[in-house]
This record gives C-alpha cells, structure tokens and sequence, in this order.
C-alpha cells in the first residue's frame, strides 16, 4: 500500500487528462495516470476534433487563443492528423451577416486572423454550398486533428517522461492527497480530476451534465468539401439552453471523408443513435449543402459533452479540499482548449502566475 | 452463351460485353482485379461477393462507393475503378 508517491496523479486520460498528464510529466513531476477504458475513449472519441476560436465569451475565447498557440507545435506531428482547413462561418441572410465585424474585431484582439467573405468568394471556396447564401466569414488557419490519437500520443509522451499509467483501473475514492483505486491500490500525492461527465462520481460537488450529440461520416468523397463549415447561428445552438438543437457542422477529413454534425440534446441519457435526432441534423445539413444527399454514410455514433452550468470548464483547486485539482467540463470546445487548460493547471498546481486569468474557470463558482 | 442476351459495359473505358444478369463485379474482373484502393493507397478486390466486405466498391455513372458485386449490369454503364488511380 506504501510507496507509491506521486507528484501528480492524474484521473482520467482523454484529452484533458492526458494533456494534463504529458504537461506535468515535462516539468519533471512524478505522474500517475489513471484510466478505465481506453485512452481518449469517452468525449475525446467521440469529438469532430475542430481547433476553433469560439468568441462570444471572452474567457473562453482567451483560454482558446492561449490552446490554440500550444497546438502549433502539433502542426507536423503524424499523430495529430493536423490538417489546417480554415474555418468557414456561412450566414444565409444579411441579418445573419450582421455580427460578422464584431466577430472580426474580437478575433483580432486574439490575435486571430478572420475574414469577411460575400457570396462569390464564397461560391468560389465551396462551389457544393446551397445557392442563395449572403456570405460568411473565414478564419483561415484553423485546423481539425484526431483527438483519440492524439490523447493516445500525449499519454505515451507522459510515460517516456516517467509517468505511470494504471490502465483498467477505476479511481473510487479521493482522501486528502490520496486515491484509492478499484483493486485497492493505494496512490499517493496531489489529485487532479479529468473525468469528464463521470465527474459527479468523484466529485458530486460540481454539478456537471452530459450533453449529448451526433456525428456521421461519410465515405471518402475528396473535393466535395475544402473548409470546416458551421452556420453563423452556431454559437446560439452550441451556447444556448433548448433541450435540443441542431446546427450545420461540417468537416472535410483529410482522408476525403466528410464529419456532419452537430445536435445536442440535454435530456436524452443513453447513447444510442437517435433516428429522429439524426434526420433533424442532416436535414439541416442538407440545406446548406444539398449535394450531401447524394454521398453515403459510412457511421453514425454519438457522444456525450462534459457540460457545466455556465459552459465554461472547471479548472483549479477542488474548494474545500486540499491537494485536490479538477480540469472538467469543457463540453464541446475540449480539443481546442486542452493544452491551454494544461498549461493553466500546471501553473496553478506548481504555484505559478499563469499566462491567462484563471478566475473565470475557478470551480468555487459553481460548488452545489 | 448462347441462349443469354449480353449487354454491353465500359469498364474505364474498355468495352466489356458480359450476359444479362451478371454483376458488375464480374465485368470488372474481365479488366483489372484492382477495383478500389484504400485510404493508404493499397489495391483491393472483392473478398466476400456478397455486400458485406465493401471491397468491392466503383464509381458507377458518375455514383462513387457502389458495390459492384451487388449491382447487375445495365446495357451501357459507365464503370471507374481505381485501377487508374495513382497509389
């Protein structure tokens, strides 16, 4: 039961926790990992895996752009499948095309190159769009990678840091500086929590719901579609509180295939494909992008987003214990922000000022 | 074959004259066992001729991914394989 002392023991190996995890084990920490199912297994799995700068909440968007820096030094590894697509927000009508200089100046203050685009450009960068759009707005340097991948990539870059993995194993119960695994295993030294929606389990303090969502893919159909493409009402679907919604979401893969999405649906608790759920979303797929209809599904499975109550993630100290650190709850954005949400846990964990203010994410706020 | 009315197909562009009822599978085969190439570029061909392997698939007049094992010849169809397609 003695001697196993850790530095940090990390619970939960997705994205999150395994960007955690590779983070701390750089900085010459002892790690513990501890891991369930398969690595990047639950969200992470299941993610479209878009690196993209959401700004309608200033802290989510400077946990983003401080993320989205980190993953640049991603950009030629193989494991990530980084592929910088750009990000093409489309609006229907004028109305929609309102926000889009508010949205430049705010990407701009992030350091974020974006675009404003009438509708021949926009024909000229996706020809299979529906005719009859306004326009959109670019941001040509954003990216998509392969989440499961790569939390598989940081969790072996965490191990030839020394890091121990304890894969099949649960964590049952958090002590003060312990956590006590399903065998028995007793694991010593400060906790950081990365579960995601299993969260309540270890920490029933933080109200956390799962949010559940849609993905289908299509065969590979290269040249049907070039850019990230999502409605510029995305943010009132994604950011919004209807039970459910759905919102046009595509991704050109770089095999060829095509990722459609996006639903999210509060109520609904057991993962099975949700027909209607599913006709919903691509028929609203299909309005934007008709030439979808004639291309085949290879797979359709769901997921389920780590959703606090104000959308943002909880990172920082568990309140009212102590050596007990939560990193969860980033619901749809979590690729995006790991590494920025890693580097904001290591600084906070080593005592360190970190490079973006972390109050915003400060889990006291939101303790049942 | 006599006695079977043919029908008459292109197979990347090679006439192939195949009798009615036959799959596109087997008109293919007359012309190249490369039907598909796989996302790392390795040539397939039909494993299970019964719809299920999917190793089977071609552009068929202009539709990508069908399976040709499981499509009858239609008197001039227009076939593409990979065969042609760099790896």
């Amino acid at each position: 039961m003695s001697g196993r002392c850790y530095d940090l023991i990390v619970i939960g190996a997705g994205i999150i926790g395994a960007s955690c995890a590779d983070a701390a084990a750089a900085e010459g920490l002892r790690v513990a990992m501890v891991e369930p199912g398969p690595i990047g297994g639950g969200a992470t799995a299941a993610a479209m895996g878009h690196l993209v700068a959401m700004d309608d909440d200033p802290a989510e968007l400077a946990l983003a752009r401080y993320s989205l820096q980190q993953w640049e030094s991603f950009a030629e590894l193989p494991e990530a499948e980084f592929s910088r697509c750009g990000t093409l927000w489309v609006a229907r009508n004028e109305a929609e095309a309102r926000v889009i200089p508010t949205r430049i100046a705010r990407l701009a203050a992030a350091d974020v190159e974006a675009h404003a685009i009438d509708a021949q450009n926009l024909y000229e960068l996706e020809p299979s769009l529906a005719p009859g759009l306004h326009g959109g707005l670019l941001v040509p340097r954003e990216a998509v990678v392969y989440p499961p991948r790569m939390a598989r990539y940081l969790v072996q870059r965490a191990q030839s840091h020394g890091a121990v993995l304890f894969a099949g194993r649960t964590a049952k119960q958090l002590g003060r500086g312990t956590a006590t695994l399903d065998d028995g295993t007793q694991l010593s030294g400060p906790v950081l929590v990365a579960t995601g929606c299993a969260l309540p389990a270890l920490l029933p303090q933080l109200p956390m719901r799962a949010r559940k969502g849609h993905l289908v893919i299509t065969e590979r159909y290269p040249d049907v579609l070039h850019h990230q493409l999502l409605e510029l009402g995305y943010a009132d679907s994604a950011h919004g509180d209807a039970d459910s919604s759905v919102a046009f979401n595509v991704q050109p893969r770089p095999t060829g295939q095509i990722l459609i999405g996006s639903s999210r649906e509060f109520s609904a608790t057991d993962a099975a494909v949700s027909p209607a759920m599913v006709q919903r979303m691509l028929a609203r797929a299909f309005e934007f992008m008709p030439v979808l209809r004639d291309l085949q599904a290879l797979r359709t499975w769901t997921g389920f987003r780590p959703t606090t109550p104000d959308g943002r993630p909880y990172l920082g100290a568990v309140p009212g214990e102590a050596e007990q650190w939560v990193a969860a709850g980033h619901e749809g954005l979590g690729v995006t922000t790991a590494l920025g949400s890693a580097g904001l846990m290591l600084d906070l964990i080593l005592g360190r000022t970190p490079a973006i203010d972390p109050a915003p994410y400060a889990p006291s706020r939101a303790v049942i | 074959m006599t006695g079977h009315r043919m029908n008459v197909i292109h197979v990347d562009g090679q006439r192939v004259e195949v009798p009615a009822g036959a799959s596109v599978a087997a008109a293919i085969a007359q012309v190249t066992i490369l039907f598909r190439r796989s996302v790392t570029g390795e040539a397939r061909a039909p494993l299970c001729g019964m719809g299920v392997c999917f190793e089977c698939r071609v552009t068929i007049d202009g539709v990508a991914h069908v399976r040709s094992c499981m499509t009858p010849v239609l008197h001039g169809m227009q076939v593409q394989t990979d065969a042609g397609a760099a790896p």
